[in-house]
Parts: structure tokens; C-alpha cells; sequence
């Protein structure tokens, strides 16, 4: 599904996320580049350099914006005053579709910063729907939900992760983002098979997939970013390209940040696996 | 976040459910950890931590309830350390990594963040320092001005601006009814201590570590960046910290302009900002500020105060 109304029917390729040791290469060297993703709430300020420095990105770049504090699963009602700003940035950088994740992380108006499980129930698919929809609907722009890397889970659940996901997004009538990264890490913490994941989402409402670099550590793996893809991953990346289409894609390199082509370099390697995913569907 | 329910509900079967359940967690995973940087051993009603945490989290194979909930704990405060390592160099040079921290985490403990950005974690720490103390004895005067000057820094980095006035917008009203606004990403800090020489030191030092840490024959060049600044000694200092094309300036300020420039911020007309300036003042030498600051695009139109500083 390279262009579906989960991304605005958009087909962008393959991108890297937009981070501050790479901005002055970027606007010196101007490298050719699919696409940026920006995370939005960097950007959701009043003035200065960081405006400043997106306009001149968005003079040259397409640019999608990314979340990490919408928290479509926390309980607590959509604050008005975010979605403002937050549709003030999508004016600003037409994003096609816009991303944030599957997750809750305040409450009673405390944020924690963190991009907390959620609980698999019913209960709660449904007000994180109902959330989704809420946000689509003033942003009016399309929405991808992303499902999040996660270090522990609930006796309260009632379903899988993945089901929970499908359950949100067909509810929501919203598109997924597939961190590809992100099940391979859940999968080894909690134990199943990242295939029946993969195997078991709606494909046709992925509009866009994440790569990135884990840690292993003795008991868990860390979702750190700060690492090239591992081949886990990109074996996981080539079955959810015959599945789904091939997607606009992101490498997220968020720590320890290499030089730009090196990133970039990473993130091109997604087409070895696009091509042999196509042939694969052939 | 108001209390949590004595047990996380077993079932989630309403948004009632949700909030109980996201309660529980919120409060285990932002509790302040142990000496040892790990999950206190007992909940807040003194339950063993192990059994409440069992009542909502599933173990694994390798992992307990406890320890799984413990990693979530420890990400939420080594990320807020982070971000307000990040934003307060200059507290943390002046009070020693050991203070710095313990300060850190009783404001956090005290103080948790009520914004969707991290950008705003520190605006509540100067008053956090003045209303404790203990943190930072005997520095807390100097503390509270570093506190207030780094974050006068964030306010100048990214706070919104209005449209800039200039003489011709000024023009037509006469002095005596003249209300000038000052721009939002302007702070005015009256201080005890020269922050902004001090802050300067600290960013050169953290310069220099970096450059020390990238050279092969470092020693001599990492025992000086290792060294701590002096602390400032107390000299009264008046300074603006703001923005010009988008890059952070402190500009220091003369007595009389700081009190002009404050009767402004506080609504008073132009005639009576300049009277508040004193006696002594040269009309040239005011005629001279106000050319300087209308160049840095200071003044704007009445109708915002801007964030006070803490």
C-alpha cells in the first residue's frame, strides 16, 4: 500500500528523523533526502530558532510530523490547547499524515514522558478510538498510530498486543505506523512470535513503518535508538514489505548520533529488502 | 496526580477503570527511587512493593513483576535527570554534582512535570530552591539567581515574539499615555551575583572538556576543564537575556535603564518609566537606551506580560 488515505495518499519513500547534530549539514550540504520526520512537540514552541530552522527545512524537504506526547491512550480527556498548537505545526508543515503512538503517559495532567503500555482491554481500545477520532477530526489530518516497544504487561489484558492494535485502528477507522523494531523488542520480552504479529494486523492500513537499533541486555532488550538496524529487524522489515506494500519508510536514530550519510547510508539499506520483497510478492 | 486506588483493578472494563489503573502506575513508576536507584521496596500505604506490584504486572521467565515495573521507574528518572542536567549547567557548577542532584530529585519528587514538553521542566525551580532551602544551603541566594537566569534562557530561546514597534508606530500618542510592551522572550533579572559571567565560564569549560576528551595528549587540557568554576562573588547586576535573529544574548544593564525598562514591563506609561529611571539621568543618555533596544526590537505593543521569570 505505498499510498493509501492513511498517508494522505502520499508516496515518500524512505526518510530519517530530523535531529539537531545533522541541521548544519543539512542546510550547507542540502543532501538529497526522501522525507524528514520531525518530532512535533520540538517544534510546538511560539517562536525562535527552532521555527526558524523548520521553515528553512520545509523550504527544501518534505516534512511528516511525528508525536510522542498525544497519548491517544491516556484516560484523561484531549487538551485543547495541545491539539491547537498542534494544528498550528500541521498548517505550517502540511504533513501529509501525522504519527504518534498507541500508548498513555499522563494523568490527572502529570505527564510522565515515557510512552507507557497499555492494558489490552476492550474498555480501553475503545477510548483510545474514541480519542483518535477526536484528534483526526479537529487536526483534520490523517492519523497513523504506532504500537511501542514495552518492557512489561497487565494481568488486566484481555486480548494480544497485536489484536489490540487491530481492534484500536479498525475502531478509530485510523492507519498504523508498523515499528517493525518495536515488535521484534516486545517479542523478546514477552515471549511470542513477531511473525504472528506481523501476520496478524490489517495490512491495508499501514501508511507508513519505523527501523532502529536495539540493546540487548541480559534479561530484556532496550529500545535505544542509538544503534545500525539488526538483521532480525530487517527480516522483520522485509516480511511486513510483502505483506503490507512497500511503505514510506523511517530509520530512527535518535542517540549516539552518527555523521549524516551514515545514518542515511542505514536507512537506504531498507531498499535491498523493499526489492527482494517485491520480487518475493512476484 | 491525585491519589491512586488502594488495589489496581482487576478488570478494565470503563475509562473509570482506565484512569484507576493509569493511576496505580503513574504513581509506581514516577516514585522516587531508592540510594541504589531502584524501585522502593514498599508502596505507599507500606505494603511490599513485591506483592502490589504482582497485583497488576505479569512476570516473565527472567523477569518479576517488581523488576519490570523497576525498569519503567528508572526510565522516568534518568530521563527527567537528563533533561534538567541538560538545562541547568550553571546550578549544577556551582553546587557540585552530589548537591545538584540531590536537589534534582526532590524538586522533581516535589514539582512533576504538568506540561507535554520537557522544555518546560525547570520553569518552577527557582521557587522550588527559595521555598527549600536544604537543598542548598549555603548558596541558595546565588542558587535561586542561577535557577531563574537559566531559565530566562529557555524563555529567550523559544518564547513567542509580537510585532516589533517602531518610532513611527510611536509617533503619534504623547509620552504621558504611551504604554509600551516589552517582548515576551525578554526577561529582566535583578541580581545579587554576576550570573551571566558565571554561566559563560561554565559553557567554555563544558567546551573545553569536549575538545579535551578529543585530544590525544589531553592531561593538561583536561586538568583545566576538569577544574570548577569560581563561583561569582556578590556584585549587583542587571541584565536583559533575550534574542536577536534567533540567537541568545545577555546584555547588561544600567540601573536606571533596568528600572525603566521595568516600570515599562509593569504598565507604566513612558513619562513615568522615565522618571523612574531617577534623578541624575541624562535625557542623551536615555535617548541613547531607548535607540539601543528599539534597534533590538524590545518594544512591542502592550497586552503581554511574557512568562515571569520564577
Amino acid at each position: 500500500m505505498p499510498a493509501n488515505r492513511f498517508n494522505g495518499h502520499s508516496d515518500y519513500g524512505i526518510g530519517i528523523g530530523l535531529r539537531v547534530p545533522h541541521y548544519s549539514h543539512i542546510l550547507s550540504k542540502k543532501p538529497v533526502v526522501d522525507w524528514f520526520e520531525i518530532i512535533s512537540e520540538n517544534f510546538m514552541v511560539e517562536g525562535g530558532r527552532p521555527l526558524e530552522l523548520l521553515d528553512r527545512i520545509l523550504e527544501q524537504y518534505r516534512v511528516v510530523q511525528h508525536g510522542v506526547s498525544m497519548y491517544f491512550g491516556s484516560a484523561d480527556k484531549p487538551d485543547r490547547a495541545h491539539l491547537r498548537r498542534l494544528k498550528n505545526l500541521v498548517k505550517r508543515t502540511k504533513t501529509p499524515w501525522l504519527s504518534d503512538h498507541l500508548c498513555w503517559g499522563s494523568v490527572d495532567g502529570t505527564y510522565t514522558h515515557d510512552l507507557l503500555p497499555m492494558p489490552y482491554t476492550f474498555a480501553a481500545a475503545r477510548r483510545t478510538a474514541e480519542k483518535i477520532r477526536q484528534t483526526r477530526d479537529f487536526l483534520e489530518v490523517p492519523i497513523c498510530v504506532e504500537n511501542v516497544s514495552s518492557y512489561a504487561e497487565f494481568h488486566a489484558s484481555e486480548m494480544t498486543e497485536w489484536e489490540f492494535l487491530s481492534e484500536v485502528v479498525e475502531l478509530a477507522d485510523c492507519g498504523i505506523l508498523l515499528d517493525v523494531n518495536n515488535i521484534y523488542v516486545s517479542s523478546k520480552n514477552h515471549g511470542f512470535d513477531p511473525n504472528d504479529y506481523i501476520n496478524n494486523v490489517p495490512h491495508h492500513r499501514v501508511g507508513q513503518m519505523h527501523v532502529a537499533g536495539h540493546t540487548k541486555f541480559e534479561k530484556y532488550i532496550l529500545d535505544t535508538h542509538d544503534h545500525p538496524v539488526l538483521d532480525p529487524v530487517w527480516k522483520l522489515y522485509a516480511r511486513a514489505t510483502e505483506l503490507c506494500g512497500v511503505s514510506a519508510t523511517l530509520l530512527e536514530w535518535d542517540d549516539k548520533i552518527p555523521s549524516f550519510d551514515e545514518v542515511h547510508n542505514e536507512a537506504l539499506k531498507a531498499n535491498e529488502f523493499i526489492a527482494g520483497a517485491k520480487k518475493a510478492v512476484v | 496526580m491525585k491519589r491512586p486506588p488502594k488495589h489496581a483493578p482487576a478488570r478494565i472494563a470503563s475509562t473509570s477503570d482506565l484512569r484507576l489503573f493509569q493511576r496505580m502506575m503513574a504513581t509506581a513508576v514516577t516514585r522516587p527511587m531508592t540510594a541504589g536507584d531502584g524501585l522502593q521496596s514498599r508502596w505507599i500505604d507500606g505494603r511490599a512493593m513485591a506483592s502490589v506490584a504482582s497485583e497488576f504486572v505479569k512476570p516473565n521467565d527472567r523477569l518479576s513483576s517488581f523488576e519490570r515495573l523497576e525498569l519503567y521507574n528508572q526510565m522516568y528518572w534518568f530521563r527527567l535527570f537528563n533533561a534538567i542536567q541538560d538545562d541547568c549547567p550553571g546550578l549544577r557548577a556551582a553546587l557540585g554534582e552530589r548537591a545538584f542532584m540531590r536537589l534534582a530529585r526532590a524538586y522533581l519528587a516535589r514539582c512533576p512535570s504538568r506540561s507535554f514538553t520537557l522544555r518546560d521542566l525547570c520553569s518552577r525551580l527557582a521557587g522550588f530552591i527559595r521555598e527549600n532551602p536544604r537543598f542548598t544551603a549555603p548558596r541558595t541566594a546565588l542558587a535561586v539567581e542561577i535557577a531563574r537566569f537559566e531559565w530566562a534562557q529557555t524563555v529567550a530561546f523559544d518564547e513567542g515574539s509580537r510585532p516589533v514597534l517602531d518610532a513611527e508606530g510611536l509617533a503619534g500618542t504623547p509620552p504621558a499615555r504611551l504604554r509600551l510592551g516589552l517582548q515576551p522572550y525578554l526577561t529582566l533579572l535583578d541580581l545579587r551575583h554576576p550570573i551571566d559571567t558565571f554561566v559563560i565560564s561554565v559553557k567554555r569549560r563544558e567546551v573545553m572538556r569536549s575538545e579535551a576528551s578529543n585530544t590525544p595528549d589531553s592531561s593538561a587540557a583536561a586538568r583545566r576543564a576538569a577544574r570548577r568554576p569560581a563561583l561569582p562573588r556578590p556584585s549587583r547586576t542587571f541584565v536583559a537575556v533575550h534574542r536577536h535573529n534567533n540567537r541568545l544574548f545577555y546584555k547588561r544593564l544600567n540601573p536606571a535603564a533596568f528600572r525603566i525598562l521595568e516600570a515599562l514591563r509593569g504598565g507604566g506609561t513612558l513619562s513615568r518609566a522615565i522618571a523612574a529611571a531617577g534623578p541624575g539621568v541624562r535625557p542623551a543618555q536615555v535617548r541613547a537606551w531607548f535607540t539601543t533596544w528599539m534597534a533590538l526590537g524590545w518594544f512591542c505593543a502592550r497586552g503581554n506580560k511574557g512568562r515571569a521569570a520564577a
